[in-house]
């Protein structure tokens, strides 16, 4: 029947093209080929997932846009036609809040954005520059070549999240494992589901200890929202694990990939290496950001009433797929999208999605990823890759895109 | 020129006060306040820019 559907828009249901589309080989840093036709020829057009069902693809930035403000939107993977199965939380209940709409998103979303307040992470600024002077100084110390991903990409923001949440960070085993799994591709549902599992029972006994003892950090401050009887111990630990999954692979993965795209860039690799002005290093993070879109998958909606648009009815009940990555190298928007240039103005872009399940966690990743970008390469000028970049593996096969590993030497 | 907020919308995300200091600000919550309502033309294109990067669509610039 949804073959009837999408044959009827598009003159045939063999038209209907497989989504996601393979990366070209020869640029791991552009869209897939495929995905950019598609954005040519106009902003929506039907694709075919794993499982037969066959949702919208919104492939430019306007309509993602729109979309993703648009309240007959919804994020909640239990309406019908939300693109699901093939994603971490499949088999497993809502990772919180960002699968909930508003008002109940908003109440639970608004219990945790007090830390992530521009003025308080930037405070938090100096203690991620140590962070970050003490793995490079570590780096220098140690034997090269060196997996960057391993050594310096992964700890940072794993260390600067369990700062902020109050988890030791000696645990990180247990959470490092299991958040690959949980956003591998090829993982099955029961795999990820075990993984998070594992997690989530090691948070609800960290929340347990924080609520019968509490500190100054944001599990303790989750954890009061219990003895204040708005959420229940499940509703917390489930927010726990979502701020400690989120904080991890985005930001370690950005770290990676930039660098191995930069390194294929050295003429902007120089713009950061000579640059210290902050404002640069700001607006370079952002061209990053556009340029690079971890979230190589896309937004997954549900949507509940007909929604017109450009020239399109999308029907209530029809699921939409907004993928950034190409919204984000739309011509209409950003001139000569496919070239990397630190000095464009890309603010507009929509890395962190946009409207209100925009990523809670942007004002940390930005402030983080700018004093890596802004000392890294200045502190090791030389670096460079220590394999041709033919060898290095980007992760086609996972829901956060960017490199298993990333061998550089000095 | 005016500088609307529509704090009830607001999520939260500090991009307002990323744009213009100068104008915007975060409660305790995170969510924006406004500074100032009433702009000069050194603060208009923060303010744009902040209208434009709001994920809510919370901010607006009225034009006298
Ligand atoms: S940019 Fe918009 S959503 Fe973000 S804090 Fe400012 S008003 Fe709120």
């Amino acid at each position: 029947m949804a073959d009837t559907l999408a044959g009827a828009a598009h003159g045939g249901a063999d038209t209907v093209p497989e989504f996601p589309m393979p990366r070209a080989a020869r640029c791991p840093f552009d869209p897939p080929p495929a995905l950019k036709e598609l954005q040519e020829k106009g902003p929506l057009t039907k694709v075919r997932l794993w499982d037969g069902s066959e949702p919208w693809l919104v492939t430019r930035y306007a309509e993602q846009r729109q979309l993703l403000g648009d309240p007959r939107v919804s994020a909640d993977t239990d309406r019908p036609g939300y693109p699901t199965k093939a994603s971490p939380e499949a088999g497993e209940g809502k990772l919180s809040f960002i699968m909930m709409d508003d008002p109940e998103h908003a109440r639970l979303r608004r219990m945790v954005t007090a830390p992530f307040a521009i003025r308080r992470i930037e405070a938090l600024r100096p203690a991620v520059q140590r962070i970050v002077d003490g793995l490079i100084d570590d780096m220098l110390a140690g034997p090269a070549p060196v997996d960057l991903v391993e050594a310096f990409a992964l700890p940072l923001p794993s260390l600067v999240i369990c700062e902020l949440l109050g988890v030791p960070y000696d645990d990180h085993e247990v959470f490092q494992g299991n958040t690959k799994t949980m956003v591998h591709r090829d993982a099955t549902p029961e795999q990820r589901g075990a993984a998070s599992r594992e997690i989530a029972a090691y948070l609800a006994a960290l929340v347990g200890k924080r609520l019968a003892d509490p500190r100054d950090d944001l599990l303790s401050s989750i954890a009061e929202r219990i003895t204040a009887g708005e959420i229940d111990h499940r509703e917390a630990t489930e927010m726990a694990l979502l701020m400690l999954v989120a904080g991890h692979e985005t930001t370690a993965n950005m770290i990676a990939l930039g660098t191995a795209a930069l390194l294929q860039h050295p003429d902007q690799l120089a713009l950061l290496r000579e640059s210290d002005d902050p404002k640069f290093v700001a607006s370079a993070v952002d061209e990053l950001l556009r340029y690079l879109n971890i979230t190589h998958l896309g937004r997954r909606r549900a949507v509940t009433e007909d929604i017109e648009i450009a020239g399109q009815v999308i029907k209530a009940g029809e699921g939409v797929i907004m993928v950034n990555e190409i919204a984000n190298r739309d011509p209409e928007v950003f001139e000569d999208p496919d070239r990397l240039d630190l000095t464009r103005d890309a603010r507009r872009h929509i890395a962190f999605s946009f409207g209100v399940h925009q990523c809670l966690g942007q004002p940390l990743a930005r402030m983080e990823l700018q004093v890596v970008y802004g000392t890294l390469y200045r502190r090791i000028p030389t670096l460079r890759l220590a394999c041709a970049l033919e060898d290095v593996k980007f992760k086609h096969d996972a829901f956060i895109y960017g490199v298993h590993e990333l061998p550089v030497t000095w | 020129m005016k500088v609307e907020l529509e704090a009830d919308k607001c999520v939260a995300s500090g991009q307002c006060v990323v744009a213009a200091m100068e104008v915007f600000d975060q409660d305790d919550d995170g969510i924006a306040i406004l500074l100032t309502d009433e702009v000069g033309p050194e603060l208009v294109d923060g303010v744009q820019e902040a209208a434009a990067v709001c994920p809510a669509a919370a901010i607006r610039l009225v034009r006298p």
